[in-house]
């Protein structure tokens, strides 16, 4: 079976600086993989590189079957990204976020109102992203992936700024994205929570991956 | 979703911005009557020079008001990363580009009927061939509009954006100017067949610039 991302030997510059200095992975579909690694270890600059939000230097990067060397737009309408920054408009509330993210790919209104419900902020349907605290912020820029219909979700310390609600809405995703082919790469310093939920775990130092241990049989 | 449909959610999602800011009616207009206010300060005592000037100082004012406009259409992408979520929605590029200069355009129209409005009561101008006319505002509009977006998403790679734009786009829209300028001329003196060459001249590079931002817009949005 075709892995969902493959990298061989990947190298990413940001400027000058290597901040991905040889990178191998194979993540296969429904997988959920934790990211680890101190900071600047490169976890996000290999997040936004299969995200194809930065270029590929050195070395062979494939994502959903498409070779980022030569091309890194094509796949995006498969792909979320969860960033340190929401995506979001300050001026649209939060179902039109969602609803404008989900017809971009081509998903229904449907979908968008599904994510909204999931990530629990039906009561903030008709609020402004401006107006939302920091941690429904973080719920609804979970919600506008979720909202695209990813077949590759990309999580950069999505539990940073949630609450016990929100940390629990994120646990059911990550739990529930096997049974629904969603392949998960999350980067996190919250080991001890995120290692329970990922079925395996790799350890990225000064630019470079090494697997570590099954974290989940 | 093919390229109109795409192009109209991105338009669509600008204009409601804007109508919820509401910056266009609140500072882009507002800037636009008090420059045409000072032209006319200026001019008072020569009411003559005041109508003879009227075409470019409409369109000078324009010009002005439009690097606002266009400054605020990337000031919505940069705030919350949104211009990395526009570059991962799986948007085709060229309907970003003619989604977002289709809500400049629709920006500017409301702004330049008013600002016609304000060069009548305040310039003491009659509108002679409407046909003409009407149709220089449009394709002037559209080529600013397109022009403008094209440069702004160059300048969005730029720390100093704002002050980036006006030097890369007035520059490059001098011919509008002058297009509009003669063309508003020739149909207020109600000389409309003056008026076809430069409208003519403002078709051509309307239709330049849409082409261009259509094939270039993708490349520079991923290096901004």
């Amino acid at each position: 079976m075709q892995p969902v991302v493959r990298l061989r030997s990947a190298v990413c510059l940001l400027g000058r600086f290597p901040a991905l200095a040889g990178v191998d992975l194979d993540v296969a579909s429904g997988e959920v993989v934790l990211l680890s690694g101190g900071n600047g270890a490169g976890k996000t600059t290999l997040l936004r590189l299969i995200a194809g939000l930065l270029p590929l230097h050195q070395g062979e990067a494939e994502v959903l079957g498409c070779d980022l060397a030569r091309n890194r737009t094509t796949h995006r309408r498969h792909v979320a990204f969860v960033g340190h920054e929401t995506f979001c408009y300050d001026d649209l509330t939060a179902r039109e976020n969602l609803r404008f993210a989900a017809r971009a790919t081509g998903a229904s209104a449907d979908a968008a109102d599904a994510a909204l419900e999931r990530v629990g902020l039906e009561r903030c349907a008709a609020v402004s992203h401006a107006r939302l605290s920091a941690g429904q912020r973080r719920r609804l820029a979970l919600g506008v992936a979720l909202a695209r219909e990813p077949r590759l979700l990309l999580l950069d310390e999505p539990h940073a700024g949630l609450d016990a609600d929100g940390r629990a809405v994120l646990d059911a995703v990550l739990e529930a994205a096997a049974g629904e082919d969603l392949t998960v790469l999350i980067a996190s310093h919250e080991l001890d929570r995120t290692r329970s939920l990922a079925s395996r775990e790799v350890v990225l130092t000064a630019g470079q991956a090494k697997t570590a241990e099954a974290a989940r049989p | 979703m093919n390229l109109v449909q795409e192009a109209s959610l991105v338009a669509g999602k600008d204009l409601r911005i804007e109508a919820r800011s509401r910056v266009t009616i609140q500072q882009v207009l507002p800037f636009g009557l008090i420059v045409l206010l000072l032209f006319a300060f200026a001019l008072d005592p020569d009411r003559g020079v005041l109508r003879d000037v009227a075409p470019g100082l409409f369109w000078v004012t324009v010009l002005l008001a439009a690097l606002l406009a266009i400054s605020r259409s990337f000031a919505i992408e940069a705030a919350n990363g949104a211009r990395d979520g526009l570059r991962m929605s799986g948007l085709d590029p060229a309907a970003i580009f003619l989604g977002k200069a289709a809500a400049v355009a629709v920006e500017l129209v409301a702004l330049e009927a008013v600002l016609t409005v304000g060069v009548i009561v305040l310039f003491d101008v009659s509108l002679g061939a409407i046909g003409p006319l009407l149709l220089a505002t449009v394709l002037a509009t559209v080529g600013v509009a397109a022009t403008g977006t094209l440069y702004g998403v160059l300048a969005a790679s730029s720390g100093a954006r704002e002050t980036l734009v006006p030097v890369l786009l007035l520059p490059v829209v001098s011919p509008v100017l002058l297009g509009a300028t003669r063309a508003w001329e020739a149909a207020i003196d109600g000389a409309p067949s003056d008026a076809w060459p430069w409208i003519g001249v403002l078709a051509v590079f309307a239709v330049l610039y849409t082409s261009i931002g259509t094939l270039a817009f993708g490349p520079l949005l991923e290096e901004a």
